[in-house]
């Protein structure tokens, strides 16, 4: 730029635009550094405070360099700031005072006041020094007084107004110092001056701006000024605070019309309220518009001009920022916001006019950002450009359909004149977009030029915007083009075409669960689906849209009646079938058999019913219904018997079937969980982790594919099962709602049946449940006939009559007249006829199909039961009578011949718990009509008493005491009671005591019974005896036949009593009692009662002279520890076999408790030598006496023969001198051999005198 | 669009606003959707064309989506439950929100409903989860199903659009 020569320049709002620096003075000077000058002013930044606390700025300074005019000084309320000077500079070289005195001097007072004129204070003095001019010229004053003089002169205290620049030319250090110092007082100088005038300038336009409520108020002339400091800060550039100042007005003017909106009007909004009349769209590729920012200076700007306008700028410093996609952004919203501003404002607008605007604006911004961006760039931010590409699609859609361009037929005459109407508004083509051969003018005018034309390019917008959705994952957003597009290519007849865009729609909502976008889709889809003929996928979507109650109820009953228009046409093909799936005509809601346990024997009949809701709105005829049923022989049988059949009833018997169609899309829970786990790889070499991770195993069922699962829509899925066994129903008409369906069948095979298939057609329309779930299964089976005996009693009581129930299960037999079943005579058990006795039928289900009196027939072997006729799988059930005669359990194995039965024994129960009855088992055995093998059956009676004996002894007299137990529950009168004795001894008697002859004996209770013997001559060594006693249930009141006695047979060995022991014991000599603690005389007395008998004839007995005697030990026991027995306890004692032989023997006993205390026991023992030779050699005293520490010990109740064993074993190990010897033996005498006539006795003790403590001891 | 707010806000005080005029200032449509991206409640003024209202929330889901994914990198503390402005579209501004559960909260606003701020529409949402916590606090509520509790519905008629 040449300063010197240039006129003042004009403004040119274009990037150029630099701060204006006036140079006046030595323009040849000026000239000749003005090239490093413009080139060193912005190489450095320079900081920049602000006022208002906004932040300091680095800043790199450029300036414009015009000479010096006074017009270019702004006047009074000029508020351009572009062209305002800044600084001016004032260039002189002179070097000599006389120059200086006769014309710089002049020039530069002149030039000062002229700026003093303007008030304009920014100025600078620029001396030049040169050193080549210095040396030419002798007479110069040195350098330093000129400068002085000037500021002298000019700087009235403001020195630094003026600089000296050394040689500027040359290449030194000094020039370089130089020019630093120079070039940094220059930018302090222009950033000051920037920050005092923009400050006022600031000033005055918030001024202004407060103005606006003042009528008269122009919003245009604001925008004018406020833009003049976006110029400001964007030719210093600052485009941050430049494109604030637009958003500033952007928001003024926003805040303006929403108040206008509000019904606040400010007049001057009333001009942007003109029609519209041009509509050609943002022009982005000029940095300003300014044909639309003159309209706005003229205030002939309409609104869109206005709104254009700002956004041009905004987009243009936008760019300078490097925010395309701000850019973008901002633009969807403009758009936006200014079809809701003309709506608000209520501005007039051609139809068809603002689409046009929208979709060359979004194109214009498009290309703009394209047209500053690498493809890499782009691809990237898709997501901030899609916003336009949609909408420009929508808004191209919308023009298509007001011009006509999109119906079969093109466009009419009157579409054609709105056409004509919209290029019309357009206007002409800009000239920067001339050559553009893509320009959105050119599209647009295209477009809307043919029908061809129009497919074309709405065609390449929507996929364009499809793919940019689908690649940044907007699958929504993508669909919902996509339907937009299905909707234009069925305008267009293109059916084939659109239904891939509406499936892909629909899966999407389906796979949401959308109700109402699924319902309107598949509206859509049914349409395509219909004009592509594709009867199948029409007829079931036609069936869910049937079905679907967001649909008002003609639509839905135009879709039932398109599904019965085709299923009663008469198909071309006979037996073709449109196979559909069910789920959307009509669902399973429950079933339930008849049997409510579904099982049913082979013949049996079968009622299924099935609830089925019909999703249609009208009623339905339905020629058949039919279930698949699959057939196997089931290898688990329990399930077919009776017992099952008894044992499980169900409840009720209805299995509910889910909802088919949840309302929800399958939720992403059902995904399995992670599996994950921890992985190690070591080295082979020397284990050490080479590396490690994690790894999940179920990847495959993770990344599966979501859609592949969710193809509801796909009737293909379908296939229809053909198989032997079906249920069926014909002609049900289906009500909308509930309907019930009975099946019926009758079982033939037995096995299990699966319910597989529902399928129901209507004409050649089947509509198939492909699987019915959960599984529904019956059974079928086939039984045996079988016969079952059981007591009706928990036990059977022998020896009264005892019901026991038959149940004859009949299976697949029937039962026909004459059919018996012959029972085999148990010889101990009877069978009781009664007249009376009745067989009951029952159907499987246990109910009482009929009932009939029972004939039976005995013979002496084989009973008869004539059973009544019943059909096959029924049940007959009838109870019998049967008496089982008693038998007594006999003692010891002595009477095996009693019971005629089997007399079957526990004896270890028996021994445990005393309390169990004996019981017995009587077989039968039967033959049944439908086999040819007997049937067994074991019947257990239990024996009810439990008798037990015992011989009682009075001196010589004897006593029987039979005792008999109740074991039973149940309570009995006994009667006739004898006992006899079976061995026929003449001389013995056996004489009652008993009173009563009848008697109750309660159930768990004993009843006694008591006999003297009495004999005359010797008696026998044993007596077998009977009892048997008549009894009977004390309840029943008459018994229609005689009962047989209950007996009990024993055997009383060795009752003849031979010994007498007696005991006394006597107080210490002068005393009246005996006292504890002293020793007290005991005195046993032992008798013998009678001569030798035949019982006394064994080893112990001895005969000298005549005189036999046998050999018997004592010993005094006492068990309470009553007595201290001191010295010895026992002793053996040879007594004679004489009657009234008797022996005495004394002992010392120490009463250790005061009171009446029982005697001690005194107890008798046969002494048995192993061989009697050598027995009279042993001294048994001295026997007895090693024997004495272990009397004491001796404490059992019953001494018997094996304790008494196991104490002459003891005796052996510690006896060396009989060691190797044969010991003595020692046995009981019988209960009934020895008579203790003292037993019973008590002695009185009295405490010892000097006791300080009583001690009382009770027994 | 988060500079041009901050861009109007900055010159916030030079504005007139003029309260008490036009129409309530309401939501025209409320919409509740499920972790699984299914409705768990949507209701929109019935003078609407409910079928817009319902493409329109589901297309929204998209940013919700995308909003979601970009704030699992950068705000996980920050549990900025409200996603701000989704889209805007010619006639509608359609807002988000989103709990901790993932339960997304949607709102549409008539464009020309230009009371309503950012402020207002915050405020809204966090009434909507009240109240939408209210419901799975219901014990006979089973989360996941839709909403159907009165006190919900009457919530939401509240904050929507009067129709005179």
């Amino acid at each position: 730029m040449d300063a010197s020569e240039e006129p003042l320049p004009p403004v040119i709002y274009t990037m150029e635009n630099k701060p204006i620096v006036t140079c006046a003075g030595d323009q040849n000077l000026f000239t000749s550094v003005y090239p490093t000058l413009s080139q060193q002013l912005p190489r450095e930044p320079m900081e920049w405070r602000r006022s208002y606390g906004r932040a300091p700025k680095m800043i790199h300074l450029e300036s414009n360099f015009v000479q010096f005019k006074e017009e270019l000084l702004p006047k009074e309320g000029n508020k351009a700031l572009l062209t305002f000077p800044f600084l001016h500079i004032y260039w002189t070289e002179c070097c000599d005072t006389e120059v200086y005195k006769a014309t710089v001097k002049d020039d530069l007072t002149k030039w000062q006041n002229v700026l003093k004129a303007h008030s304009s204070v920014d100025w600078l003095i620029v001396i030049v020094e040169n050193d080549a001019k210095k040396k030419n010229k002798t007479n110069i004053l040195p350098r330093t007084s000129i400068v002085d003089k000037i500021r002298n002169d000019f700087c009235n205290k403001q020195s630094d107004r003026c600089v000296v620049l050394s040689d500027p030319l040359k290449d030194s250090s000094r020039t370089q110092e130089s020019w630093n110092a120079f070039l940094t007082k220059l930018r302090t100088l222009l950033l000051m001056s920037f920050t005092k005038n923009l400050g006022k300038f600031e000033d005055d336009m918030r001024t202004l701006r407060e103005k606006r409520t003042e009528p008269g108020w122009s919003f245009c002339e604001y925008f004018m000024v406020q833009e003049e400091l976006a110029f400001v800060f964007e030719m210093l550039q600052q485009f941050e605070d430049a494109l604030v100042q637009y958003d500033e007005l952007d928001a003024l003017f926003s805040q303006y019309v929403v108040n206008f909106g509000a019904g606040d009007g400010a007049n001057w909004l009333t001009f942007f309220c003109q029609p519209v009349k041009s509509w050609n769209g943002l022009i982005l590729r000029k940095p300003i518009d300014m044909e639309k920012r003159e309209s706005i200076q003229r205030r002939e700007a309409t609104l869109l001009d206005l709104r254009s306008y700002l956004f041009s700028r905004q987009c243009t410093l936008l760019l300078f920022l490097q925010r395309p996609w701000e850019v973008a952004q901002r633009a969807l919203e403009l758009l936006h916001n200014c079809v809701q501003e003309l709506k608000l404002l209520e501005v007039s607008v051609p139809p068809g006019a603002l689409d046009c605007w929208v979709f060359l604006s979004c194109l214009e911004v498009l290309q703009r950002i394209e047209g500053c961006c690498d493809r890499a760039q782009i691809d990237s931010n898709i997501a901030h450009t899609v916003g336009l590409w949609s909408y420009a699609t929508e808004k191209l859609k919308s023009l298509g359909y007001l011009c006509g361009l999109v119906s079969e037929k093109g466009p009419n005459s009157e579409d054609l004149n709105r056409t004509v109407d919209l290029l019309a508004g357009l206007g002409a083509e800009r000239p920067e977009t001339a050559n553009t051969a893509q320009s959105p003018y050119k599209k647009l005018k295209e477009a809307l030029s043919s029908v061809e034309a129009f497919e074309k390019h709405y065609l390449d917008l929507s996929h364009a915007t499809i793919e940019m959705y689908t690649s940044i994952g907007r699958i929504r957003s993508a669909k919902f083009v996509g339907k937009d597009l299905a909707e234009f290519y069925m305008r267009k007849k293109a059916p084939q075409k659109a239904e891939i865009y509406l499936q892909g729609a629909l899966k999407n909502y389906l796979a949401e669960g959308w109700a109402l976008p699924i319902t309107h889709t598949r509206k859509q889809l049914a349409e395509c689906q219909k004009h592509l003929g594709q009867i199948e996928n029409y007829l079931q979507t036609s069936s869910l849209l049937a079905s679907d109650y967001h649909l008002t109820e003609e639509e839905r009953k135009h879709f039932c009646q398109e599904i019965l228009d085709f299923a009663s046409q008469p198909s071309d093909s006979p037996g073709h079938k449109i196979v559909l799936p069910m789920h959307s005509f009509a669902q399973l809601r429950d079933l339930h058999f008849d049997p409510s346990n579904a099982v049913v024997h082979v013949g049996g009949v079968l009622c299924v019913e099935i609830t089925m809701y019909s999703q249609m709105p009208v009623p339905v005829h339905v020629e058949q219904i039919v279930v698949n049923v699959h057939f196997s022989i089931e290898k688990n049988s329990y399930r077919k018997t009776a017992e099952w059949l008894t044992k499980h009833k169900t409840s009720n018997g209805i299995i509910n079937f889910p909802p088919e169609t949840a309302p929800f899309p399958v939720s992403q829970n059902s995904l399995p969980a992670l599996e994950l786990y921890e992985m190690f790889e070591r080295s082979p070499s020397d284990n050490s982790l080479n590396t490690t991770g994690i790894i999940c195993r179920n990847v495959h069922m993770l990344l599966r594919r979501q859609e592949s699962s969710s193809s509801l829509e796909m009737p293909s899925g379908v296939a229809l099962e053909e198989g032997a066994h079906v249920l069926r129903c014909s002609h049900v008409t289906l009500e909308p709602g509930a309907n019930q369906i009975t099946f019926r069948t009758q079982a033939k095979e037995p096995g299990t049946y699966t319910l597989r298939q529902l399928c129901a057609s209507v004409g050649s329309v089947w509509f198939v449940l492909p699987h019915i779930y959960p599984i529904v299964q019956y059974d079928v089976y086939s039984q045996e006939p079988q016969l079952h005996v059981e007591p009706l009693a928990d036990s059977l009581l022998a020896g009264i009559p005892q019901k026991v129930k038959f149940t004859v299960t009949t299976g697949h037999y029937t039962i026909k007249n004459g059919d018996s079943l012959q029972l085999s005579n148990a010889e101990a058990m009877l069978i009781l006829c009664q007249a009376e006795s009745r067989a009951v039928v029952y159907s499987n289900t246990r109910e009482q199909s009929s009932e009939a009196a029972l004939r039976i027939q005995s013979s002496d072997k084989v009973t008869s039961i004539s059973l009544p006729v019943a059909p096959a799988y029924h049940v007959i059930e009838f109870e019998l009578e049967v008496l089982s005669l008693p038998s007594a359990p006999a003692l010891g194995g002595e009477s095996d011949m009693l019971g005629m039965a089997e007399p079957h024994r526990k004896h270890k129960d028996k021994q445990r718990t005393g309390r169990c009855m004996v019981t017995t088992d009587h077989k039968v055995s039967i033959d049944c009509p439908w086999s040819i093998y007997s049937t067994v059956i074991a019947l257990t009676f239990s024996v009810p008493f439990r008798t037990t004996h015992t011989l009682l002894s009075s001196g010589t007299r004897k006593y029987v005491q039979v005792c008999v137990q109740n074991l039973s529950e149940l309570d009995f009168q006994l009667s006739d009671s004898y006992l006899v004795d079976t061995g026929d001894s003449t001389d013995l008697q056996l004489v009652p005591l008993n009173t009563q002859s009848q008697q109750p004996i309660y159930s768990k209770q004993s009843v006694f019974f008591v006999w003297e013997l009495k004999w005359t001559e010797e008696p026998p060594p044993s007596l077998h005896c009977r009892f048997s006693v008549g009894f009977s249930p004390a309840s029943e009141e008459q018994l229609s036949i005689s009962l047989k006695p209950y007996t009990y047979e024993f055997k009383v060995e060795n009752f003849f009593t031979l010994y007498n022991v007696k005991a006394e014991i006597f107080p210490p000599s002068g005393m009246e009692y005996c006292r504890t603690g002293s020793l007290c005389s005991l005195e046993v007395l032992i008798t013998r009662l009678s001569d030798l008998l035949e019982v006394d004839k064994d080893e112990a007995l001895t005969e000298s002279d005549e005189h036999f005697s046998t050999k018997l030990m004592y010993e005094v026991v006492d068990n309470s520890s009553n007595w201290a027995v001191c010295g010895k306890s026992c002793g053996v004692i040879s007594m004679p076999v004489a009657a009234r032989a008797t022996h005495r023997v004394h002992m010392e006993v120490m009463p250790l408790f005061a009171g009446y205390l029982p005697l001690p026991d005194v107890r008798l023992f046969k002494y048995l030598p192993h061989h009697s030779a050598h027995s009279s050699q042993l001294d048994a005293d001295s026997w007895i006496e090693n024997d004495s520490l272990s009397v004491d010990k001796h404490g059992d109740d019953q001494p018997d023969s094996s304790s008494l064993k196991s104490r002459g074993s003891v005796h052996s190990a510690c006896s060396s001198e009989h060691k190797g010897l044969p010991m003595p033996r020692l046995q009981a005498l019988p209960a009934g051999q020895v008579f203790n006539s003292s037993s019973g006795t008590q002695v009185l003790v009295i405490p010892s005198q000097d006791d300080h403590v009583l001690e009382v001891s009770v027994t | 669009m988060g500079r041009g707010l901050g861009g109007r806000v900055t010159s916030g005080g030079s504005r007139d606003a003029v309260p008490g005029a036009g129409p309530p200032k309401m939501a025209v449509c409320i919409a509740v959707i499920a972790k699984e991206n299914y409705p768990l409640y949507i209701r929109s003024t019935p003078t609407e064309n409910e079928l817009k209202f319902h493409y329109m929330v589901h297309t929204s889901l998209d940013v919700v989506d995308e909003k979601i994914s970009a704030m699992g990198k950068a705000l996980v503390d920050q549990r900025e439950l409200y996603l701000g402005l989704l889209y805007p579209t010619e006639d509608y501004k359609v807002y988000g929100y989103v709990t901790n559960s993932k339960v997304k909260f949607v709102m549409v606003v008539d464009s020309s409903n230009t009371a309503l701020r950012d402020n207002e529409i915050r405020s809204m949402f966090r009434k909507l989860h009240n109240s939408y916590t209210d419901v799975m606090c219901n014990p006979f509520y089973n989360p996941g199903d839709r909403i159907q509790s009165r006190a919900f519905d009457n919530m939401v008629t509240s904050m929507m659009i009067q129709v005179c």
